[in-house]
């Protein structure tokens, strides 16, 4: 499993974030994601948002189908979370932040 | 045929109708799926929708010039394009001619976490993407339902789904969505309520070990159509329902005649055979030689360089082949020079289906002008209880037949216990010609006999006759009539001998009449000659006494006139002398 770590040997993160335009709810999932990281990934995080209205040949590449969709490309394995993000704790699980924290 | 009718006014013409260029499903919907609108095709496990939908997909690129997309939620691209080989559909080809466009949605519930509110636009973008990449008119989603497995909140789903149904229909695509049978519902998460416009129902059903599908047009908005449920094959060519043509009794007939094959029967069916084109029912009990008769007509028909196709569901080809050389047949030549087909199947190998598709396969591919089934009787295992599938079969495949002018011989095997006259196929009605072959008993054997029990459209013997295997073929015998009914066997022979005897004992009473009336009349001849002689006779002696007569007169006449001379009588009135004399005479 492909992992990177940062100068800490911390768990880097990367993220792609799949939103269908500016709806509220796209606006909303960046709005909690960005808080969630900063508070628990500082510094070794990096988000990709990913407009499919304008990129739709995207959204085969991760099986999306829901939006907004989360995904966790680093560390592996792939995870995803949707929904607007806005239940912090399932974020985190979702993510596996705790345990590899 | 059924027709429902939603309206009351016929609306075919404003309803435009997408042609999905299944064989049957057409004329079954008169003209196919709604245009620019979602139908939902539902069934069981395993009961062909995918290949519905495929072949739907794959038809409208290559016969309609209408590409499509298929959204798959359950087979990968690479499973669907292997599955649809065997079915003669390459998709891998069409995609590369930008004809089709395959999506396999994958969905993973262990991979993914719900938090929040959310929605399918994601679906949309994949869907709109793939549709305007080759200009789709088509769309398959195979099936949407998988959804309810890998998203946990069923009320966005739901709503998500109704909203892409109308979307759908918006974009003006005709879709097919395929639904999972639920228990008692159509589909599995009821999606049925958001597909409103044509709901087609497969299912295959397990008879006795026999697998038979089925169709029926649950429903179908604004347009009539069949509600029958029609009995549809998988085959080398896709989906075929049946019937495809038996929606009337249309075909062109034929006076043709063709020899059965066997002189006496020939002579029995008005001396010209059969109708060409016409179906033949052959039924008998065991070893009655049904088999051989079909022989026959193959050898006739062949002789002529017409195709045959046998379809022998209980010999192999070269058991035949040896079978029919014993009474003197040899089909093994028209094999070689490619005219005669034998296709050799067990009735259980497969489903009444297989057998229907392998029939129909088979006359396209050889276009015989006479096939024989033999026996069709024996397909009832294949039937299983249910021997009405197997009437239903049967009325198809005359039905085929008769649509491609083709003469078929059916043999049916009754057995011991049955009335005669009572097929177990049921298909009496069906056929227009149908023999009988049975067994005599009398004097300790048992013979054959033959009659034509009907034979439509001619004036048939209706003789029962005896006819015998000889090693030239099947003979028919002069039907002799005993106390006891028709004569056969010895029986026969021994009459047959009575009347040579009698015969040749007339014919020496004749001849000895004969001869004696010819002696009499020689001796009558004879008379006639002698009485004739005498006469003669008499008429020379009654001649030559005239003569005597006249020479006296005219001696006495001279007398008198020498008496007259030297009498120096006047000779001026001599004149009137001779009338005075004549008038003494």
């Amino acid at each position: 499993m492909a992992t990177r770590r940062d100068g800490n040997g911390k768990v880097e993160y990367d993220l792609r974030l799949y939103v269908a335009g500016q709806t509220p709810r796209s606006v909303q999932a960046f709005a909690n994601l960005t808080k969630i990281c900063e508070e628990h990934l500082a510094g070794r995080y990096r988000i990709a948002v990913i407009d499919l209205l304008e990129h739709p040949q995207l959204a085969k590449g991760d099986q999306i189908l829901a939006i907004p969709t989360l995904v966790r490309t680093l560390p592996e394995p792939i995870r995803k979370i949707i929904g607007d993000l806005s239940n912090k704790e399932r974020v985190l699980v979702g993510l596996d932040v705790r345990s590899t924290g | 045929m059924k027709l429902k009718r939603n309206s009351s006014q016929p609306t075919e013409r404003t309803l435009p109708k997408c042609p999905t260029g299944i064989a049957g499903f057409d004329e079954i919907t008169l003209g196919g799926l709604p245009r620019g609108r979602p139908s939902l095709i539902c069934g069981g496990a395993g009961c062909g929708k995918t290949l519905f939908g495929i072949e739907f997909l794959a038809r409208g690129a290559q016969d309609f010039g209408e590409p499509g997309v298929c959204i798959s939620f359950e087979e990968t691209s690479d499973d669907l394009a292997q599955n649809a080989i065997s079915l003669g559909f390459d998709l891998k080809a069409l995609e590369r001619a930008n004809e089709l466009v395959i999506d396999y949605i994958h969905i993973d519930k262990s991979e993914i976490a719900e938090t929040g509110e959310y929605d399918l636009e994601g679906l949309f973008i994949r869907i709109g993407s793939a549709i305007d990449s080759i200009g789709a008119k088509r769309v398959l989603l195979d099936t949407p339902e998988a959804l309810f497995g890998g998203l946990n909140d069923e009320g966005v789903l739901r709503s998500e789904l109704r909203r892409l149904f109308r979307w759908l229909k918006d974009k003006g695509v005709t879709a097919v969505i395929t639904g999972e049978k639920g228990e008692g519902t159509l589909t599995r998460h009821g999606i049925e309520e958001y597909v409103s416009d044509c709901v087609v129902l497969l299912d295959h059903r397990l008879q006795s070990g026999v697998v038979t599908r089925r169709m029926r047009v649950l429903k179908y908005r604004g347009s009539m159509h069949g509600t029958n449920e029609y009995p549809f094959l998988i085959g080398q060519k896709g989906i075929s329902i049946l019937p495809i043509t038996s929606l009337g009794l249309n075909h062109r007939i034929s006076d043709d005649r063709i020899s059965s094959g066997i002189p006496g029967l020939d002579e029995m069916l008005e001396g010209a055979g059969f109708y060409r084109g016409s179906s033949i029912l052959v039924s008998g009990t065991a070893g009655t030689g049904k088999t051989s008769m079909a022989a026959h007509l193959l050898n006739a028909a062949c002789s002529r360089g017409e195709a045959c196709l046998f379809f022998s569901f209980e010999e192999s080809p070269d058991q035949l082949l040896r079978n029919m050389r014993s009474i003197g047949i040899d089909l093994g030549r028209w094999i070689k020079k490619g005219l005669l087909h034998i296709h050799s199947t067990r009735p259980t190998t497969h489903g009444l289906e297989l057998h229907l598709v392998e029939i129909h396969n088979l006359l396209e591919q050889h276009k015989p002008k006479v096939v024989v089934i033999d026996p069709l009787s024996s397909l009832i295992s294949g039937a299983g209880e249910n021997t009405g599938d197997l009437t239903n079969m049967v009325l198809r495949v005359i039905d085929r037949l008769k649509q491609l002018g083709t003469t078929g011989f059916f043999t049916s095997l009754t057995s011991g216990g049955r009335a005669a006259e009572a097929t177990e196929v049921n298909i009496s009605s069906l056929v227009d010609t149908w023999l009988l072959l049975r067994d005599v008993e009398s004097d300790g054997e048992r013979n054959r006999v033959l009659y034509v029990l009907k034979s439509r459209g001619m004036a048939h013997s209706n003789q029962l006759r005896e006819f015998l295997m000889t090693k030239n073929g099947v003979e028919l015998r002069e039907a002799y009539l005993g106390p006891a009914g028709v004569l056969t066997g010895s029986a026969r022979l021994a009459q047959e001998a009575r009347e040579r005897e009698e015969e040749s004992r007339s014919k020496r009473e004749s001849e000895d009449r004969r001869l004696a009336l010819s002696r009499k009349l020689r001796a009558a001849e004879a008379q006639i000659l002698a009485l004739e002689a005498e006469r003669q006779a008499a008429e020379l002696e009654l001649r030559s006494a005239a003569i005597q007569t006249e020479e006296r007169r005219n001696a006495a006449a001279e007398q008198r006139a020498q008496m007259a001379r030297s009498r120096k009588v006047d000779s001026s009135p001599k004149a009137s002398r001779p009338s005075v004399r004549e008038a003494g005479v």
